[in-house]
């Protein structure tokens, strides 16, 4: 037989590797093509590698080949190997091609490489860790390791696209790639060019559709009940009889919550929501109650928790909104914490404190940390150009200075940072740069200003994050931000403002100044503990014995992951520093951005009015929360994962469990006799909570709450095989069996109560009423399934726990906090342009604009013709055509140059 | 067709009788069968392989490793390569490379009737009954083995019978 492979093919790694097994078993012959040749004749796209055989037939699938080698050796197929190998040719080779695709050919870089293929290589990543083995089927290589090897080698050999957080991963490719086949196969292929090796073939095939615009979902992506050994099965029901015995004391509550040596103390803090805004979902999910999850969490473990979080409410946003209300900036402020305080009630979110930034203890610690940092030598002087609107007669915040981005050229890119590259901006830097209440042209006036020297910290917090990161569980996200702006170099930034409304700057020359927001509300995060209690460095400068967990968007990264540590680090004072930074991607609404200023959304305080509970709104916040990738709020998906999650599925379980007690045994718990089955379900749900603990212990949320589902499918499924209804009609040994079914069923319940409390605790606290779960199994979670509701345990009165979501309900409030606006915000654009902009230079487009443009044409032109066909009111169709033209005028623009775009990025 | 109820065609022409439930996973359905014994299956072809062995016919998986390894290489163009186009410019350009392919063949792996056979045709049926009478001709060796894969007993059950002409209409066309 006759193998073609092509140098520079990805497909070639596998086969060759593969190919050591049909060594000695049949003559092989290894022939080099190039990758544009025809080798299998009936095939109209050039195929390589292709294995001819000696009857005449051409194997063209790279698995095929080495399987038809692993076949040569003996091998037998079998289930597990083909479903790796339909997975790796339908799920991860689409994505891998895709993400390739963007690192070789287009030049990307990090998220925008990694993003198409992170799920897949977590589902690699989970698999191994779960069935813990070094290599997929088990104690040895075999066939799908190769395939997938090969598959991964290109994009994996580079360690920045091998996430450290996949140790399971990791150490599975390092093991692999070592081994003699596969580094021949790399070295034969690559020729030791690393990925470039594949830019002549990548070049050559139609770039891939990206696997994005799905949206995420949190379907039960792997349900295989993993098989379980004797010994596991037999120690998950000894743990199980044990019962309430084997809980460990309740802790008692201290007031105020402090650290206890020799115990786990974790402080988690919450990004502190801006107060002049009341929260969308987005924050919502972003922080606070993602940080409620993991701190209703840690209580449950009986960790010692600290969970705090205020409103930040010093800055020029404030004054502004004051001057608008006609209040002064402390009323606006006590009037939006209080907005902010009921909104987290509502919601339920377990704060030990929420407290706020204006307070003495802030002046007080900011200060002395500036003061430290100061005599340590870390602050510069410097004159500032500054941006200053003659009209509206002030110096402009950042935020009020909106202008063209001068990395990435977004148009919106506001004086801070831009939302688009993430990058952050001085304001002078914007191009074009608008005073965004007047939309004058500010005039750049100079003024003295305080410099946090970061370059001179630049290393302290290189060496910080070099001990603290690996092991720890910051998000991808945020070990990325964070490397990409060490990467890049630290500059030296301007902590003073030209304001009011702020703390004061402590220094001769600088009385009418006061510190920028940024440099000090990370530092509300010290005050609002210290207005907690008067031990608060014994939570804040105890790095040793507590665990700091921050939660926040990805946004926020830079400040709590560079610029906070450098503020403490610099003053010297033996500061907690975060331990697990934890940032969420965004959350869209429907197909757009939430937006105030265009009513698009569902904001804190509207969620209340809709009738729907809060724990509904937790559930469903909590199931698509942005981890890992963005991901959009829709109101259909909340209906649907309303009534089919929660409804149909945990509900009706639930349900079920305890109206059969009630029905059928009185309200008392019958006896449990285990047959080998139960014995199996009781060892299944136990290794599901000890996922949903290992991942929650990695703060992955939202994948945690797929555990809780999954084991409630597991009971509705027990129960529908098992029939108790039926088997209570039978005969003595049927009713026992009817009995133990019910029995281990609300059983289940009871756990299921308690794994839900994080993410619902309302409902979490209903069905322990209903059921009447003793106290202390209420607040601790163990890690084994225990039996707490022993026979004879009398339950209380069951009833349903969710109300169907109806679909005129959700379309009426989709309609009421709109949606689908792309129309509106091309018109805002359209608005905030001035008009000398189109003889200008031309703004360079990106090509999504440009397609996004030319979709908005289309779909108005669409609704011209509609109208026109309609014969529809005049004025209507005039409206609609000019709207058509000033898409169209837009998309002329921004093709304006089409062909010196691309150029211009690619020089740089 | 969705999966499951392709997978439940299989099951009957297996003569398989007590049928399986399936569910099915993410956006592109992928189906899925929970085992009584074991991890839970998933994806098309995994578990009609599965199902083969089942019904105790692993000879439809082939009987020499060079026939399973082209069954295998054959169902992994029917999902990624038949399923995963919808234009029909590809079909067209899958509809001649298989055309090629069959030309000196009875069925996919050459004189054995595998289970290769029985899933393309599956996959193939929504593409085959819209061909015009002159593309059934310009393809003719897909129509010959379509056309004797739809008369193999059991296989086709309730889908439509596509007609075939015997007689050339378009000889130019050759």
């Amino acid at each position: 037989m006759k193998l073609f492979v092509s140098e520079g093919t990805p497909g070639s790694l596998p086969v060759l590797a593969a190919a050591e097994r049909a060594r000695g078993r049949a003559e092989l012959l290894v022939s080099t093509v190039g990758p544009e040749e025809c080798v299998v004749p009936f095939l109209t796209q050039p195929k390589v590698p292709v294995l001819q055989l000696d009857s005449g037939n051409y194997l063209f699938s790279t698995s095929a080949i080495c399987r038809y080698f692993f076949l040569l050796s003996g091998w037998e197929q079998d289930d597990l190997t083909n479903q790796w190998l339909e997975w790796e040719a339908t799920e991860l080779q689409p994505a891998l091609s895709a993400a390739l695709y963007y690192l070789v050919v287009q030049g990307k870089k990090g998220e925008e490489v990694l993003g198409p293929v992170r799920r897949a290589l977590t589902h690699i990543d989970h698999s191994l860790s779960r069935q813990n083995c070094p290599f997929l089927a088990g104690e040895t290589e075999s066939l799908t390791d190769i395939v997938l090897w090969g598959a991964l080698y290109p994009l994996l050999q580079d360690p920045a696209y091998l996430p450290e957080e996949l140790s399971a991963l990791r150490s599975w490719f390092q093991t692999l790639s070592t081994q003699e086949p596969c580094q021949q196969a790399a070295e034969t292929v690559l020729k030791q060019q690393g990925v470039l090796a594949f830019r002549p073939y990548l070049q050559k095939q139609p770039q891939p559709s990206p696997p994005e615009g799905k949206p995420i979902t949190n379907e039960p992506e792997e349900e295989e009940l993993a098989t379980l050994s004797e010994e596991e099965i037999a120690m998950a029901v000894a743990a199980w009889e044990k019962g309430l015995d084997s809980l460990p004391p309740l802790r008692p509550q201290q007031n105020p919550v402090l650290p206890v040596d020799g115990e786990r103390n974790v402080l988690i803090t919450s990004a502190l929501p801006y107060v002049n805004n009341v929260p969308h979902l987005g924050n919502i999910i972003g922080c606070v109650l993602s940080a409620d999850v993991f701190a209703r969490y840690s209580r449950l473990r009986q960790w010692n928790t600290l969970y705090l979080c205020g409103t930040d409410e010093y800055g020029t946003a404030t004054e502004t909104k004051a001057m608008e209300e006609g209040l002064s900036p402390q009323e606006i402020c006590d009037k939006y914490h209080t907005i902010h305080a009921d909104i987290y009630r509502w919601f339920n979110i377990s704060f030990d404190i929420f407290g706020r930034t204006t307070t003495p203890q802030q002046t007080k610690i900011t200060q002395d940390i500036f003061q430290r940092l100061l005599a340590r030598g870390f602050v510069l002087q410097d004159t500032v150009e500054q941006l200053r609107c003659e009209r509206c007669a002030r110096f402009l915040a950042d935020r009020f200075v909106e202008g063209v981005c001068p990395f990435c050229r977004y148009e919106e890119a506001r004086g801070d940072q831009c939302d688009k590259c993430g990058k952050l901006i001085n304001a002078i830097e914007l191009k074009k740069p608008q005073c965004k209440l007047c939309r004058s042209c500010p005039v750049v006036k100079s003024s003295r200003h305080l410099f946090l020297d970061l370059p001179k910290l630049e290393k302290r917090v290189e060496e910080w994050l070099g001990k603290s990161l690996p092991g720890s569980d910051w998000t991808p996200n945020a070990r990325f931000i964070t490397r990409s702006w060490l990467r890049d170099g630290l500059k030296p930034r301007c902590i003073t403002r030209d304001l009011k409304w702020g703390t004061p700057v402590p220094l001769e020359g600088f009385e009418d100044k006061v510190f920028y927001v940024w440099f000090d509300a990370t530092i509300g995060y010290l005050s609002i503990t210290a207005n907690y209690t008067d031990q608060w460095e014994r939570w804040w400068k105890n790095p040793e014995q507590v665990d700091l967990y921050q939660f926040m968007a990805k946004d926020n990264v830079p400040f709590h992951g560079i610029v906070f540590p450098c503020s403490v680090l610099g003053a010297e004072d033996n500061y907690t520093l975060v331990s697990h930074l934890i940032a969420t991607e965004y959350l869209n609404y429907e197909d757009g951005k939430f937006s105030k200023s265009r009513g698009v959304g569902v904001f804190g305080d509207m969620a209340q009015d809709t009738g729907i509970p809060a724990d509904i709104w937790r559930f469903y916040l909590l199931y698509i929360r942005p981890e890992g990738q963005d991901s959009a709020f829709s109101w259909m998906d909340m209906l649907l994962k309303n009534n089919s999650e929660l409804l149909n599925n945990l509900g009706n379980f639930i349900n079920r469990a305890g109206m059969f007690v009630s029905k059928f045994f009185g309200g008392c718990v019958p006896e449990m006799v285990l047959t080998s089955d139960d014995q199996r379900l009781v060892a299944h749900v136990t290794l599901e909570l000890r996922h949903y603990h290992q991942l929650l212990e990695k703060v992955r949320i939202r994948d945690a709450l797929r555990s809780i589902l999954t084991i409630s499918r597991h009971g509705n499924q027990y129960i529908q095989v098992n029939e108790p209804w039926k088997q209570i009609k039978g005969s003595e040994a049927d009713r026992q069996r009817a009995g133990t079914v019910t029995g281990l069923a609300v059983n289940i319940a009871a756990l299921l109560s308690i794994m839900l409390q994080p993410y619902m605790p309302m409902v979490s606290a209903t069905i322990q009423a209903q059921l009447q779960l003793p106290p202390p199994a209420c607040s601790i979670l163990p890690t084994d399934f225990l039996c707490t509701l022993s026979a004879g345990h009398r339950i209380g009165i069951v009833s349903p726990l969710f109300q169907k979501l109806e679909n005129d309900q959700i379309e009426n409030l989709r309609q009421r906090f709109g949606g689908g606006q792309l129309e509106e915000s091309f018109k805002l654009k359209a608005k905030a342009a001035p008009k000398p902009a189109a003889e200008e230079a031309v703004p360079t487009a990106r090509p999504q604009q440009i397609q996004a443009l030319m979709d908005a044409v289309t779909k108005q032109g669409n609704i011209v013709r509609e109208l026109k066909a309609q014969k529809a009111d005049k004025n209507q169709i005039a409206a609609e055509v000019a709207k058509l033209l000033d898409l169209k005028k837009h998309l002329a623009l921004a093709e304006g140059k089409p062909l010196e775009t691309p150029k211009g990025k690619k020089k740089k | 067709m969705a999966a499951a109820a392709e997978l439940t065609l299989l099951e009957k022409s297996l003569g398989l009788s007590k049928g399986n439930k399936y569910s099915a996973q993410g956006e592109r359905q992928i189906p899925v069968l929970q085992t009584n014994n074991g991890p839970s299956l998933t994806g098309l072809t995994t578990i009609a392989a599965h199902l083969v062995k089942q019904a105790n016919k692993e000879y439809l998986l082939g009987n020499t490793a060079e026939e399973k390894a082209i069954v295998q290489q054959w169902l992994e163009y029917r999902v990624t390569q038949v399923d995963g186009h919808t234009n029909k410019e590809d079909i067209h350009i899958l509809l001649k490379d298989l055309n090629s392919y069959l030309e000196d063949k009875v069925y996919l792996t050459g004189y054995n009737f595998t289970l290769a056979d029985i899933l393309l045709y599956y996959g193939l049926h929504r593409f085959i009954v819209d061909l015009t009478v002159q593309e059934k001709e310009k393809y003719l060796n897909v129509s010959r083995w379509f056309c004797h894969i739809q008369h193999y007993p059991g296989i086709r059950q309730h889908l439509s019978s596509v007609v075939f002409i015997k007689n050339r209409l378009y000889t130019n066309s050759h």
